[in-house]
């Protein structure tokens, strides 16, 4: 029905722009990465050395460790707050059901930044929380460990994911025919076994997207350690970042974004093969 | 939202459940009050509880220059960002609709890379590619950051409404004569209207709070993520607040015109653009 012209004048333009401005950039960070620095100048010296050091180096190991358990923590905080939510509104809100979703979706488009900068004023130690238990005569002193730890990180992390984790297992309750339920109450399970053994199995998918989305903006995040975490809760992407910066060694930080990209696209395959196992039908 | 709800209710009525529900929000949401009350206390950020109302802060907000700027900035570099990314999205999605083209699967994950890995991946490579290309950091390099990794989502967006779309009309056009050309601007891109609208403000919205690839390609103008952030290492002060409190309201106003569009365009929710990547 379209002709091979009109095909080519819509396909060109995004193709060629793509390709030159995300492919090429793409690239060059992935060429870096074989590349090393000597006496301040890079060298086009093709190498593994920094993919050496990343494992030999106890510094990155131990940044790469903390990074994966921040990234997982935040994963299933967003996942304990979020699927309860998710399944109250689902079967229990009622006639609230369209509000209450809407009162999860608003605080998605608030800026990152406005809501990380809102912990850094609750957290700090003259900040809101510290005002309130010393109001409270709970303290005496301003608690100063609330803020500049990996702590901060995973609370401040959380609050911005728990509605992305929401989303997908609020769909995928949604799309539970509710026939399916009655039938398992019908046939005499109690309400624990209704949930284990049909909505739970049933939610895994949505679930799994969820935690996905969680895992992978919390892994490759350098923002929130530089705004609540401080230096105990450094993470890959700010080794990265000074290594980008004062540091000076592009290779070495183009190698850990290289390992940033790796990590994220395997845990995004194993989620895919997973939800399709679990998906019904 | 496919079936009612019906008397299959797991549990007839669970308080407990009820109350971790209300905790939730009290989480999503409490930082977000706090963030307002305070923008409005004499005081300063801190202290409890907050005790004196005032104004100030949102006067000096409006006396503040750099804050301006920087707004400005900000809404040249996004606006030009949705023409870009429109265009070019529009042009993607119909191409993945319609042409069928070497390496077509490979270039639709390429297209959606920037919006699954992290923003410091995409800012980095293409501080890398400016330097590669001699090319000086402005507000241009922002605007290419920001237009090539948003045609993700318009190309997401549009793809979604291209899918919804009677493409019998277009059939009956290409039929009775019309060029594509005529095709293209009559019948499908009024057609394309909503989705193009809100598409575009969700675009908007995204440029306006982009910080992550910004962060590696800024000049010597700041946007106004990056304006704030460069504040928040001199201290914080209410002022942050105030404008955090704007940035709120109009974000907030946007997603109600946002959402409202795209109720009438495609009848979904932005779980569509999470399910599609």
């Amino acid at each position: 029905m379209y002709s091979r012209a009109y095909k080519t004048v819509i396909a060109a333009p995004p193709l060629l722009w793509v390709c030159l401005f995300l492919l090429l950039p793409y690239a060059l960070m992935l060429a870096h990465s074989f590349w090393i620095v000597r006496d301040g100048f890079l060298v086009h010296n093709w190498n593994l050395q920094n993919y050496r050091a990343l494992f030999t180096n106890p510094l990155y190991v131990q940044v790469f460790l903390r990074t994966a358990r921040i990234a997982a923590s935040v994963t299933l905080c967003s996942m304990l707050l979020g699927y309860p939510l998710a399944y109250y509104l689902s079967f229990h809100a009622g006639p609230r059901k369209e509000v209450l979703y809407q009162l999860v979706i608003v605080p998605l488009w608030v800026s990152y930044l406005v809501r990380g900068y809102a912990w850094k004023t609750i957290l700090g130690s003259d900040g809101v929380l510290n005002g309130l238990l010393q109001y409270l005569h709970i303290t005496r002193e301003p608690v100063s460990f609330f803020l500049y730890s990996p702590f901060a990180v995973v609370l401040m992390l959380t609050h911005i994911y728990t509605p992305f984790v929401f989303l997908p297992i609020y769909a995928a309750l949604e799309h539970i025919p509710r026939p399916l339920i009655e039938a398992s109450q019908d046939l005499g399970a109690d309400r624990r076994a209704t949930f284990l053994r049909v909505i739970l199995p049933l939610s895994i998918p949505g679930l799994l997207s969820g935690a996905t989305f969680a895992f992978v903006l919390s892994v490759g995040d350098f923002l929130a350690p530089l705004l609540v975490g401080g230096p105990s809760a450094t993470m890959l992407a700010n080794i990265v970042q000074s290594l980008f910066g004062a540091a000076y060694d592009w290779p070495l930080g183009a190698a850990i974004s290289v390992s940033i990209v790796l990590i994220t696209i395997s845990v995004l395959f194993l989620t895919e093969r997973l939800e399709k196992r679990w998906s019904f039908r | 939202m496919v079936l009612p709800v019906t008397s299959a209710n797991p549990q007839r009525r669970s308080p407990l459940l009820a109350a971790y529900a209300v905790l939730v929000f009290a989480f999503i949401y409490l930082p977000i009050v706090v963030l307002i009350v305070y923008s409005f206390n004499r005081d300063g950020v801190g202290g409890f509880p907050p005790r004196h109302f005032t104004l100030a802060w949102y006067r000096q907000l409006f006396a503040d220059s750099a804050i301006w700027d920087s707004i400005v900035n900000s809404l040249i570099v996004a606006a030009a960002s949705v023409a870009l990314s429109l265009t070019l999205g529009l042009l993607a999605a119909l191409a993945l609709d319609r042409a069928s083209f070497p390496g077509k699967a490979l270039f639709r994950r390429l297209v959606l890379l920037p919006l699954i890995l992290p923003g410091i991946i995409t800012g980095l490579s293409l501080l890398m590619f400016a330097v590669f290309a001699g090319m000086q950091l402005s507000l241009f390099s922002v605007f290419l950051g920001h237009g090539t990794a948003l045609i993700s989502v318009a190309t997401t967006e549009l793809f979604a409404g291209l899918q919804k779309l009677d493409r019998a009309q277009e059939e009956a056009s290409l039929d009775l004569g019309a060029t594509p050309w005529q095709t293209f601007w009559r019948i499908t891109l009024p057609n394309l209207k909503l989705s193009l609208i809100a598409a575009g403000l969700l675009i908007f919205t995204l440029s306006m709070d982009e910080i992550a690839v910004t962060f590696f390609l800024i000049g010597r103008d700041n946007t106004l993520p990056l304006e704030i952030w460069g504040r928040l290492r001199r201290g914080i002060t209410p002022e942050i607040n105030a404008i955090s409190s704007l940035i709120v309201a109009v974000s907030v106003l946007l997603i109600v015109v946002w959402y409202r569009l795209r109720a009438r365009s495609v009848s979904s929710a932005p779980q569509e653009l999470l399910e599609n990547l």
